[in-house]
């Protein structure tokens, strides 16, 4: 069988999502493809050739993919879906916007948000915010596939696979591209770093995010998170925040402040190797999930804890 | 314009959900129901652009069991004006829902279809694009914000995981609701009253021709591993030393 896996990429660089949904395409045995759809886009795909166990990689640029949108992508991805026994894609925004649209066009179920290959036509995925794991059989002769990939390492390099150019679709023509409003920052990514610091409704304020969270995250060189209360209340931008509804996390030490611990925001926190919480509510559901729980007010204790890492790191 | 909203009936976001024993599934018997959230943000949304002079009518759709009404109705007290009820007792996967509400969108006509971006009982945010798909329409995911221009298109602004994007689609158009596009109303009790009188038409998935039977087979539902209770610490220096010498995460 051969697998294409779609590459999450900003044209210039490629995103570490495709490193990891790569090692859920090859966990279903066969050859994978990646294609790289892009603009300018032959730094991502020779960065998708260095990594280990692809085969190929497909790289389509023209002016009509430059932004990802939808429908000329999935115009895209439909041409080359006869060659191929199964098509993925990170869970990303842009796997999650395009995956189903090219799924309905084949007239194939597509399995959403993948945490594990079980065998190539069975899949475990979390159901009600994570409070249930379900492992589906897909019936359809192919399959149309997204993966949470806080649930896969990323597979590394060491492959050096042939990069092909292929034809671009003509634009459908029903969207174009407005602008970007991206943030910009020096930190991590969310969904790669190895620590993050979170925010809830507890900061209080934007500014409060920027005194106590952020530098919090800086000196342990972590990412910044929120809960969506806190970006709701417009202390956090709507990228960062982590839950069913937001991204999934699955960092090495994940710092809760001023959460409560909703299980929207657990679903996106809980398979974290390590989780602290500080909260003045000794009662907070966050506790119950929590390696090392502080009951305090996090203004208290966040500026302590920066003065203590400064002793042991020293 | 006609503005179509598809809704669906959900375990309330609020029920902590319980797995059954036999891992067939998770337990629905006893347990509070509701529209799925999402759905509730489409229906405002409908609301806000009849408020705004630009949609005449709005139409919601449920497909599910025959309490699904209930679903309906909520919308309608919200201030939807009719219901269709496509009733079915059977799950009814994203890709059969596509193909039922492309059967009504074709007999309604509507401007615009809004949907949820997610369903938070099988979370898989697929049937807005679908439809779209389907229907050979745009899609604007994930929405936090509509705005129609004078050229008879759209700009939507979308959440994504870099941060925002605007980009502009062409009419009909697939709109799927972010959390952030706008604050649901609660309906009063007037309007609720209200609502009862309006019609809601009862239709079968036979009356669209569409086959509903399973592309995913369950094979099991579980609970997912529980995490260890961890511990109290009762002083900053005790958290660092455990993070350092206890887990080896500094
Ligand atoms: C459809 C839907 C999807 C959702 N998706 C998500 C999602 O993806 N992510 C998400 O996070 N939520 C999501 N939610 C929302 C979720 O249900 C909760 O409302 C939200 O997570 C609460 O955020 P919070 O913990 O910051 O706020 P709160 O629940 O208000 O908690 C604030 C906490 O801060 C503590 N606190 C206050 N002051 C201090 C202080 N000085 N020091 C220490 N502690 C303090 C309080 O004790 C409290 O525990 C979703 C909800 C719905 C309906």
């Amino acid at each position: 069988m051969t697998t294409l896996l779609v590459a999450e990429h900003d044209n210039a660089s490629l995103s570490d999502q495709t490193a990891k949904a790569l090692t859920a395409a090859a966990d279903l045995g066969g050859d994978v493809h990646i294609l790289v759809a892009g603009k300018d886009a032959r730094p991502a795909a020779e960065a998708a050739a260095k990594l280990s166990g692809v085969a190929k990689v497909l790289l389509a640029n023209g002016d009509v993919l430059l932004n990802g949108l939808a429908e000329p992508t999935a115009a895209l991805i439909l041409g080359l879906a006869d060659g191929y026994d199964a098509i993925v894609a990170p869970a990303t925004t842009a796997g999650k916007n395009v995956l189903p649209r090219v799924a309905a066009l084949l007239d194939v179920m597509q399995v959403s948000d993948i945490t594990r290959v079980v065998a190539p036509d069975t899949f475990e995925r979390p159901i009600y915010a994570g409070n249930a794991i379900q492992t589906v059989k897909a019936l359809d002769a192919k399959k149309v596939i997204t993966v949470r990939t806080a649930s896969f390492q990323a597979a590394g390099e060491g492959g050096s696979a042939a990069i092909e150019e292929i034809a671009v679709p003509e634009d459908p023509g029903l969207s174009g591209f407005v602008g970007n409003r991206l943030s910009e920052s020096e930190r991590p990514e969310l969904t790669s770093a190895k620590i993050i610091v979170s925010g809830g409704r507890g900061v209080g304020s934007d500014e409060n995010f920027e005194k106590v969270i952020t530098p919090l995250a800086d000196k342990l060189g972590a990412a910044v998170g929120a809960s969506r209360a806190a970006v709701d209340a417009g202390f956090a931008p709507n990228d960062w925040q982590v839950g069913q509804t937001g991204k999934v996390v699955a960092p090495e030490l994940y710092i809760a402040c001023g959460i409560s611990g909703a299980i929207q925001h657990l679903a996106g926190m809980k398979d974290s190797k390590v989780i602290v919480a500080i909260n003045k509510d000794e009662d907070a559901p966050i506790f119950q999930v929590a390696d090392y729980g502080l009951v305090a007010d996090l203004f208290d204790v966040i500026p302590e804890l920066e003065a203590e890492l400064d002793k042991v790191k020293g | 314009m006609k503005v179509l909203v598809p809704v669906k009936r959900v375990i309330d976001y609020n029920v902590k959900v319980r797995v059954k024993p036999d891992g067939s599934g998770v337990d629905l018997a006893n347990v509070k129901m509701s529209m799925n959230p999402f759905d509730e943000i489409s229906v405002e949304e409908a609301i806000r652009l009849r408020e705004a002079g630009k949609a005449e009518e709005i139409v919601l759709v449920s497909i599910g069991p025959k309490q699904a009404q209930e679903t309906i109705r909520t919308g309608l007290a919200m201030g939807a004006d009719r219901g269709i009820l496509v009733e079915t007792d059977a799950p009814v996967e994203p890709l059969a829902v596509a193909k039922i509400l492309k059967a009504i969108v074709e007999a309604e006509e509507p401007g615009l279809v809004i949907l949820g971006k997610q369903a938070i009982d099988d979370d898989s945010n697929q049937t807005g694009q679908m439809l779209a798909a389907l229907l050979g329409w745009a899609q604007g995911t994930f929405a936090s914000k509509l705005e129609f221009k004078d050229d008879g298109t759209a700009d939507v602004t979308r959440e994504i995981d870099g941060g925002l994007q605007t980009i502009n689609l062409k009419m009909p158009l697939v709109l799927t609701t972010d959390l952030r596009l706008n604050e649901p109303r609660y309906a009063s009790l007037p309007n609720i009253m209200k609502a009862k009188k309006k019609p809601i038409d009862m239709k079968t998935v036979d009356d669209y021709g569409v086959d509903i039977a399973p592309r995913l087979e369950v094979v099991s539902t579980v609970e997912p591993p529980a995490r260890e209770a961890g511990v109290r610490v009762e002083s900053v220096a005790e958290l660092v030393d455990k993070l350092k010498n206890e887990a080896g995460v500094l």
